[in-house]
């Protein structure tokens, strides 16, 4: 290897400061995780702190590396890499393979009808709505609300009960395929749905009240952890995380796939309301109002959606693309989902890189982080909102 | 009280004995329901049942069950820790807390000891409870239980100033720090005909004493919104964090024990003590214990219901609140009701 200074925001580390009277304050290196209940999995922070302020954050992964993409050139399969894929976020497994699946159609130029299109579409905003509230009680809960965070679970609670009607799981759902769906939804999808859509909207409004507008909730979060627009940029930070530092940037209205350019939505961004623009707040509150542009996708979806068509009708017996690549990209809860695959005209792909937005979002961690206290950190991660199955993959 | 037990009970010893040993009874009662109170509480507030199935009828049992289960449990000391001051930590802790019960006047039949410098007594000895924190976090040898225990320090000593100014400003009224006697000063006159002679009822100011002593408290207890020795989601457990078993157990019975017993205080200072609300029916040493106690249980409801419902402030925040807000506001307020003192 040759010399590399390694790159990095610019630390100035304190010196051991001699107060005259023979005693020296020294800074202090803190592990915080892999076993730390607030960073959202097994990450592990090596903190520098003066005090309870950090002056340097490094963050080191790798406690949850699963090989996927290894597995993904091994399975001799093109189907099986999707149970793999639900694995990586787990927490938004719908719109993992919904990513997937688009690439492999786009590879193989596979058309599928509108009924797959649309209900691929009400799943994957459902995930969508799913993984903010995880996101948002997580975070309230970093913070020390406890309350919020199961008045979230219980709305997921409802969104996962519509998935495992139509495909048996709750988690890992392995629902959508390449060129389909694994079967059609129950007959009661839609009124379930609609059910939920209609009872979730007063929902929002109680956890502003009870979370996002409490004082103490906003002294924490905002002006923290502020990720200035430039920053957010060059460290190719994408999702809520982007869109709270006011860049108005989202895959489904700026590079459409699937048939997101059918419907109404607006692209929420922050707008610095309680501090700076780009702080915790900002990326919380994008979040909370993202829901609500979901519902709006989801309502017009219902009413668009023709109950003809078969979900089985393009699924290919035998998965044998011709050989080339394929990078096709999609906005998933956490970001900027890219799939890289290179197909060499065999039944195994060569090879499958993921781009996971949790792995590129946790970068900006030390650039951010530096100056905040030990709590703000937390409130830093919470907010970044990173999945470590994602990250290590 | 003791004249009625020492006519039963036959050596001198022995009825000290049991005249002291009251206070503990009625912690340990209290500690395995409030731990059962509060996991109700958090339970209905957050739309789920709490514990419903240990003991029968609504989880009753539960607590027991787990103290059970912390006794079994292997006491664990740290390689590294400083054993002895690890292992002693707890006991100074809960030894802190319950020497305090002695100076509080739980009926008019009933008091540990009728000390004259009885609320000095309560805040000098409730001082300990830091020294314990530390020694705690300190003979752990783990960074989170030291960043821990530096916040308890900061926070305690800090918060102790509004919470004596606001205790001296009722002082200033009663002009003992008997509480037996401050208990008394409220018995019988009403205030406007109708609402009993508390004392925070005596004037407006005692209102936004009562509110700024409270708020002070909350953060003498470590309780949310001033949790942040323990602050579980930052700092692991804090001071608690190389801690398991029964010791564990004894840190949880004084976090307990504190929040009754400031309660108590708050009880006594402010709402009468063990004086019926209802003038001189339902009055008389039973049902002043059943009053006192009431009182408490229902400042102890509202701290627990905070808990459920607000975040947690930050450390430099929470020092911002101290020395900015409350100090300054309990010094004016001290001012004031002097004031109003000399005037009426």
């Amino acid at each position: 290897m040759t010399n590399v200074k390694e790159k990095g925001p610019e630390v100035t580390l304190m010196p051991p400061i001699d107060t005259g009277k023979g005693l020296k304050t020294q800074e202090m290196v803190i592990n915080m995780g892999p076993q730390h209940p607030s960073t959202h999995g097994v990450l592990r922070m090596e903190l520098t702190l003066n005090g309870e302020i950090v002056t340097k954050a490094i963050p080191h992964i790798g406690y949850l590396h699963r090989c996927f993409e290894k597995h993904s050139e091994e399975m001799n399969d093109y189907a099986k890499v999707i149970p793999y894929v639900d694995r990586m976020d787990y927490v938004a497994a719908m719109n993992n393979e919904l990513g997937y699946a688009i690439a492999m159609e786009r590879l193989m130029d596979i058309q599928v009808n509108d009924r797959v299109e649309y209900i691929r579409v009400i799943m994957s905003e459902l995930q969508r709505i799913a993984s903010h509230l995880l996101a948002i009680g997580t975070f309230g809960l970093d913070i020390g609300a406890f309350t919020p965070f199961l008045y979230c679970f219980i709305e997921r609670e409802k969104i996962l009960d519509i998935f495992e009607k139509a495909s048996g799981a709750r988690l890992l759902y392995n629902y959508i395929w390449i060129g389909g769906l694994m079967n059609d939804v129950p007959a009661d999808f839609k009124s379930d749905t609609a059910e939920f859509v209609k009872t979730f909207r007063p929902k929002i409004k109680e956890l502003n009240d009870l979370l996002s507008m409490n004082k103490i909730f906003i002294d924490r979060t905002a002006n923290v952890g502020v990720l200035p627009e430039k920053v957010a940029i060059n460290y190719g930070v994408s999702g809520p995380s982007l869109r709270g530092s006011g860049v108005h940037w989202d895959l489904r209205r700026d590079d459409p796939y699937s048939i997101y350019d059918r419907f109404e939505f607006d692209v929420i961004v922050g707008k610095g309301e309680m501090g700076t623009l780009g702080d915790c707040w900002d990326r919380y509150i994008v979040r909370v109002w993202e829901m609500e542009e979901s519902l709006k996708i989801i309502e017009q979806a219902l009413d668009q959606m023709s109950d003809e068509g078969d979900v089985h009708e393009a699924v290919p017996k035998k998965i044998r693309p011709p050989a080339g690549e394929i990078y096709c990209r999609t906005e998933t809860p956490r970001g900027e989902l890219g799939y890289y695959i290179i197909s060499d005209k065999s039944t195994s792909p060569f090879r499958v890189k993921a781009r996971a937005p949790s792995f590129v979002n946790l970068s900006v961690l030390p650039a951010i982080s530096i100056g905040a206290m030990v709590a703000d950190m937390v409130a830093i991660i919470g907010s970044i909102d990173i999945v470590l199955g994602e990250v290590d993959r | 009280m003791q004249q009625f037990l020492e006519s039963f009970l036959p050596a001198g010893p022995l009825v000290v004995f049991v005249f002291s040993i009251i206070p503990l009874m009625i912690i340990l009662v209290y500690a395995l329901f409030a731990i059962w109170l509060e996991r109700k509480v958090a339970g209905h507030m957050q739309d789920r049942l709490g514990p419903m199935r240990t003991g029968g009828w609504h989880g009753w049992a539960q607590t027991i069950a787990d103290l059970v289960k912390m006794i079994q449990k292997e006491d664990i000391v740290p390689a590294k820790a400083d054993r002895f001051l690890f292992k002693m930590a707890p006991f100074i802790a809960f030894a802190a807390s319950y020497a305090a019960f002695v100076a509080i006047p739980f009926s008019s039949g009933y008091i540990g000891s009728m000390i004259d410098v009885g609320v000095f007594y309560i805040v000098a000895i409730t001082s300990l409870l830091s020294v314990s924190i530390i020694m705690a976090g300190w003979a752990s040898n783990n960074k989170w239980s030291l960043l821990g225990a530096m916040r308890t320090a900061a926070q305690t000593v800090s918060y102790e100033i509004p919470t004596v100014v606001t205790i001296l400003s009722v002082i200033i009224v009663t002009g003992t720090l008997n509480l037996m006697e401050i208990t008394e000063l409220q018995s019988g006159n009403t205030f406007l005909g109708f609402l009993p002679g508390w004392l925070i009822f005596h004037s407006p100011f005692m209102v936004i004493a009562f509110v700024l002593f409270f708020i002070a408290t909350l953060a003498e207890a470590h309780r949310v919104p001033f949790d942040l020795p323990e602050s579980e989601s930052e700092l692991v457990g804090g001071y608690q964090t190389e801690y398991s078993g029964m010791r564990w157990g004894l840190f949880m019975l004084t976090e307990y024990a504190d929040m009754l017993l400031l309660s108590l205080l708050g009880a006594a200072l402010f709402f009468g003590g063990w004086n019926s609300p209802f003038g001189s029916y339902l009055d008389g040493p039973l049902w002043g214990a059943f009053w006192m106690l009431l009182k408490g249980m229902i400042l102890v409801f509202v701290m627990m219901w905070l808990r459920w419902t607000l975040p947690r402030l930050r450390v430099d925040q929470l020092m911002n609140l101290c020395w900015k807000y409350l100090i300054p506001l309990s010094f004016v307020n001290l001012v004031l009701i002097a004031l109003w003192e000399m005037i009426f």
